[in-house]
């Protein structure tokens, strides 16, 4: 019997292709259990799931608790803002004070790149990154590719175009390890500044021109201006990054091709994308929502086997 | 390992034809009856009857198929990780009279979890279990079948081994395995 050969969720690169389609079946049938007239089934209901953020999230979080409590798991909540973390205790023993209270499982997100690796080392609790820094984001990959799948039929073969703040993504460098791993071309497109120096290694191509990005894909994930990450200005105004960078109903026609949209969320309406192509008939942007749960209830539910 | 061959495809076809005239006995037009195939294997045996009782009667009686992974009570407990399968419930079960379908019947751990899943999609009227194997004394559970194709002795070392043709078998037969 076919079982994942990680024991937690650090990231897309520590996983196997093999793994992914295994999520990815698994989420077929939880998507089939959340149009059921009873949501919910019971097959975690022995289990204790903490999520940790000490990053602002809404979304994710919503989309992980959510899918705990269609698993029946018992769900206690964090976050930084309100916690003894603002005292000065460290991330170490934030954890072990929960794990004390024994729990089975920490989602965590966390704004320091690679800190649910280091917790891995420390912890014997099952551990879901929920999003570490500019560094991965696997659940949002995970439900990408799985809702690219959806669309397409299957992702190997196809040219996902990923598009904008590349430099601060986590999740332009999951989605690209899980596209690469499922057998998808990869390119990306944004600013030269906010192009990772060294983001050809990865085996992507680099687009400077959006409209030539779409021309060439048949998905485009739309990322996020993060201005939050950013302390320099990578770009003079919004404005001209809407003007050289956005995508609107205008651009996406005048291609005379089928293309899909999709957006991690929160979108800023506008700038990387318009209300009228994010509300086309081009975007699966909402889809990627629903897909989140069963992709987030599919991993929980294959890790809680992994003990 | 020994095995013993309990059924062959030709006392198959005899007891599949016997156990479609029990229900139609029982269920007459099918007006208000469903059949509910438990995956894997009991999807197998349920596809049979409904083509036979559509070829007995012509009327096709609703079938789906009822995965019980996410009920069962030894989720964590197993060795080997539970693999769910697709469910595909396509009706109204709402005050339906269900037939639940099963190869083998065992400890009726499975038939407990699959009455779990079954609720999720509403309450039936009444609920009947018609399983090919029965093997006796080996119940943890107090779930007795209410049509079975054939009892089995067997202690619980032994194991039934059902080959379907539509899972790649040159025939259908039905083993009792020795360890």
């Amino acid at each position: 019997m076919q079982q994942l050969s990680v024991k937690h969720l650090l990231g897309i690169k520590g996983l196997t292709r093999p793994d992914i389609e295994l999520i990815f079946e698994t989420a077929d049938t939880f998507k089939e259990v959340l149009n059921r007239p009873i949501k919910k089934v019971p097959s975690l209901r022995d289990i204790t799931i903490a999520n940790v953020f000490f990053e602002n999230s809404t979304r994710t979080r919503l989309s992980f608790e959510l899918a705990q409590k269609r698993l029946s798991a018992d769900v206690i909540n964090f976050s930084s803002s309100s916690s003894s973390v603002k005292k000065g205790e460290t991330l170490l023993d934030t954890v072990n004070n929960i794990l004390a209270m024994k729990v089975d499982m920490i989602v965590m997100r966390h704004s320091s790149p690679g800190s649910p690796h280091f917790l891995a080392k420390h912890i014997s609790a099952n551990i879901v990154n929920a999003g570490d820094g500019t560094h991965e984001h696997p659940t949002q990959a995970l439900l990408d590719g799985f809702s690219i799948r959806e669309k397409h039929g299957e992702v190997g073969g196809k040219k996902v175009a990923i598009i904008g703040d590349i430099l601060h993504s986590r999740v332009a460098l999951s989605n690209i390890f899980a596209l690469q791993k499922l057998g998808a071309q990869v390119m990306v497109c944004g600013p030269v500044t906010l192009l990772p120096r060294y983001i050809r290694e990865l085996g992507v191509q680099v687009e400077l021109d959006v409209r030539k990005a779409l021309q060439w894909c048949d998905v485009a994930n739309v990322l996020r201006i993060q201005l939050e990450r950013q302390q320099i200005k990578y770009f003079p105004s919004l404005r001209e990054y809407s003007l050289y960078y956005g995508i609107n109903k205008a651009l996406l026609d005048s291609l005379d091709k089928e293309i899909t949209i999709m957006h991690p969320g929160p979108i800023n309406r506008g700038v990387e994308l318009t209300s009228d192509a994010a509300d086309s008939h081009h975007s699966i942007i909402l889809n990627q929502v629903e897909n989140g749960v069963a992709i987030r209830m599919a991993v929980l539910y294959l890790l809680a086997q992994s003990r | 390992m020994q095995k013993r061959l309990i059924l062959d495809s030709r006392l198959l076809d005899i007891m599949i034809s016997r156990l479609c005239q029990q229900l139609i006995e029982n269920h007459h037009t099918f007006s208000e009856s469903v059949m509910l195939g438990l995956q894997p294997r009991g999807i197998f045996l349920a596809e049979r009857i409904r083509q036979r009782i559509k070829a007995l009667t012509n009327i096709v009686v609703p079938l789906g198929y009822l995965d019980a992974t996410f009920y069962r009570d030894d989720f964590r407990r197993r060795e080997t990780p539970l693999k769910p399968n697709a469910t595909r419930v396509p009706f109204i079960i709402e005050n339906h009279n269900v037939v639940l379908i099963d190869d083998v019947l065992f400890t009726g751990r499975t038939v407990r979890a699959a009455l779990d899943a079954m609720t999720a999609f509403g309450r039936p009227k009444k609920v009947e279990l018609l399983v090919l194997i029965d093997r006796k004394y080996s119940r943890d559970l107090p779930i007795e079948p209410n049509y079975v194709g054939r009892h089995v002795n067997s202690i619980l070392s032994q194991r039934i081994l059902v080959e379907w043709k539509e899972q790649g078998a040159a025939d259908d037969n039905i083993w009792l395995i020795n360890p």
